[in-house]
């Protein structure tokens, strides 16, 4: 068997193309992106080589840069001291058994599977200053004549799209916690109740502890996924109004596909790669000691 | 005391409940009204007249159909090459004896980790230089290349997981690799499949940057890009664009009801394992 699983034919043709698709069209453009961000490239003249003045320009010279990469930890803020709370205690609360626990699952799921093109154009309208969901509550509850245009003053703009951001994956990190929390052997309960613990108390120092590589992991998803953010504020709201409301994946498009600032825009999608490597890096040094003191137990 | 706690955690549940359903409710009730009722004295409650006609008009008229079977062949085709190509190197990294996988593995396993937008323009100029913008290769071509690593992650793990007997039973027999992993190992990787296959349907159907970027003509767009035009054209009929909104979401929803809890296992696969 050694000598058939050995042979060098077979694993060339059970690899390669995998191998060969995966590197030529996600690696190598991976690479391209971070070369061409050196250089000032319209795409079509010379290239001309600018070391890391691009990257500099981003917090120096961009109008919108700044405000946008705020804007992208804004969102990755809520994601993970709004969303994320929610998502445990829900998780909470139905690992230890309630009645139809498993519809409360399936029901809080539901958005994580809808296109987040949809969402968008939803919350738009829910948005919406005359027939928006949001402001036929407002009128119901109190002002009857309540008028706001939500995503289209700079204020709100941006934080309006936070709001679907946060709601439509509150099922998907509940169910993360769920699972993990479903995988911690009773005896570690049984053991704390004869000793008299609490049920908070047994929230703290057996459930969280024994959850921190899940909790690692989806803080990782959610931070990372804030700082790459798009499609839901493309569609919602294009960045505007005035640039109000732009992330960096938002000017990294208009300078790449409307600007042809192909160096540039390259620069902005490098500097999002880095972030997010950066930051999962630092979660997980930060998690390192909790995940040891779950081995020692 | 016990009994009133109960109740409050209970309540919390339903209100998160009802927060997660009500957007979808509304968009279901004005996808089949009339403008008069959404925009009038019946905005929350179920359509009066059930108008069926603005998901004919949607699917005809708007185009939807175009993009509906559009992204039914990219995203089939997608899962379909994307589960063999999968399947057969996921075999080779856990059972064939090499001394480079491990690397193999990793590369693959860092892919997971690379947004898409890092990858966008030099793919863009790639598929513009091999002159497939514009068609199904352009979109398939980076759908399947971004879909590999998770489902190579998970099968691999898997595979791992299964107990080499059968296989070195058949071996011994004299049976060739190819037979042997097409009788013996695909049958058994199966529900690792079906996990994977959900990640990679999920991916492509709802996917918006590259469809946005690579596809420039009407004919090959897919559901997601498609709405978003179709709901600038229609700017005041909500409805036309409600019932838009609820063809794109129905194969996906459908999918989930029918297989919720492989579609909840698929979608935290990555977390759990990671």
């Amino acid at each position: 068997m050694d000598r058939i699983l050995g042979k060098k034919s077979y694993i060339a043709v059970f690899v390669l193309p995998t191998l060969l698709i995966f590197l030529g069209f996600v690696v190598v453009p991976l690479i391209t992106t971070g070369i061409y961000s050196l250089f000032e490239y319209n795409g079509v003249g010379k290239m001309n080589f600018l070391g890391l003045s691009n990257y500099i320009k981003l917090f120096t010279e961009d109008r919108y840069f700044p405000n946008a990469l705020k804007n992208s930890f804004i969102l990755a803020g809520a994601s993970i001291f709004i969303q994320l709370p929610i998502s445990f205690i829900l998780a909470l609360i139905l690992s230890r058994g309630v009645k139809g626990e498993k519809y409360f699952r399936t029901i809080y799921f539901i958005p994580v599977v809808i296109s987040s093109m949809v969402i968008g154009q939803l919350w738009m309208r829910i948005f919406r200053s005359d027939y928006g969901l949001l402001n036929i509550f407002i009128r119901a509850l109190g002002p009857k004549d309540f008028e706001f245009s939500w995503l289209s003053e700079p204020k709100t703009a941006f934080l309006s799209t936070v709001v679907p951001a946060v709601w439509q994956y509150i099922g998907y990190h509940m169910l993360i916690y769920y699972a993990g929390i479903k995988s911690i052997s009773p005896d570690y309960y049984e053991a704390a109740q004869i000793d008299g613990a609490s049920k908070l108390m047994t929230t703290f120092k057996i459930t969280i502890p024994l959850l921190a590589p899940v909790i690692k992991t989806s803080l990782i998803f959610s931070l990372t996924g804030s700082l790459r953010s798009f499609d839901l504020i493309y569609v919602m709201t294009g960045g505007g109004p005035n640039h109000a409301s732009e992330v960096p994946a938002t000017l990294m498009y208009n300078n790449l596909f409307r600007k042809s600032l192909y160096g540039y825009g390259s620069a902005q999608a490098f500097f999002i790669v880095l972030e997010c490597l950066i930051f999962s890096l630092i979660i997980g040094r930060l998690f390192k000691r909790a995940e040891e003191n779950v081995s020692v137990v | 005391m016990k009994k009133l706690n109960k109740k409050i955690l209970f309540a919390i549940l339903l209100i998160i409940a009802f927060c997660q359903l009500f957007p979808l409710y509304w968009l279901i009730t004005f996808s089949l009204k009339s403008n008069a009722e959404i925009f009038g004295e019946n905005v929350l409650g179920l359509p009066r007249y059930w108008l069926w006609e603005n998901y004919a008009t949607a699917l005809n008229d708007g185009g939807i159909l175009r993009y509906f079977i559009n992204s039914i062949i990219y995203t089939g085709l997608t899962v379909i090459i994307v589960g063999v190509l999968t399947s057969m190197s996921a075999y080779a990294i856990a059972r064939m004896k090499w001394k480079s996988k491990d690397l193999v593995f990793s590369i693959f396993t860092l892919g997971i980790m690379i947004p898409t937008q890092a990858a966008l323009l030099p793919l863009f100029q790639v598929i513009d230089k091999l002159g497939l913008k514009g068609g199904y290769l352009g979109l398939l071509i980076p759908y399947v290349a971004f879909g590999i690593p998770m489902s190579v992650m998970i099968l691999t793990g898997f595979y791992k997981g299964i107990p080499r007997e059968m296989e070195e039973a058949a071996y011994i027999d004299g049976c060739g690799v190819f037979k042997c992993f097409v009788t013996i190992m695909l049958p058994m990787i199966r529900p690792a499949l079906a996990t994977a296959s959900i990640f990679t349907f999920l991916g492509a159907w709802n996917e918006l940057m590259f469809a946005n970027t690579l596809i420039d003509s009407d004919l090959y767009r897919t559901l997601p890009v498609g709405i978003m035009s179709f709901a600038g054209q229609y700017t005041t009929n909500w409805g036309l664009i409600g019932a838009g909104m609820v063809i794109a979401t129905l194969p996906t929803i459908l999918i989930y009801f029918l297989l919720s809890n492989q579609v909840q296992q698929s979608l935290i696969a990555g977390a759990i394992k990671g």
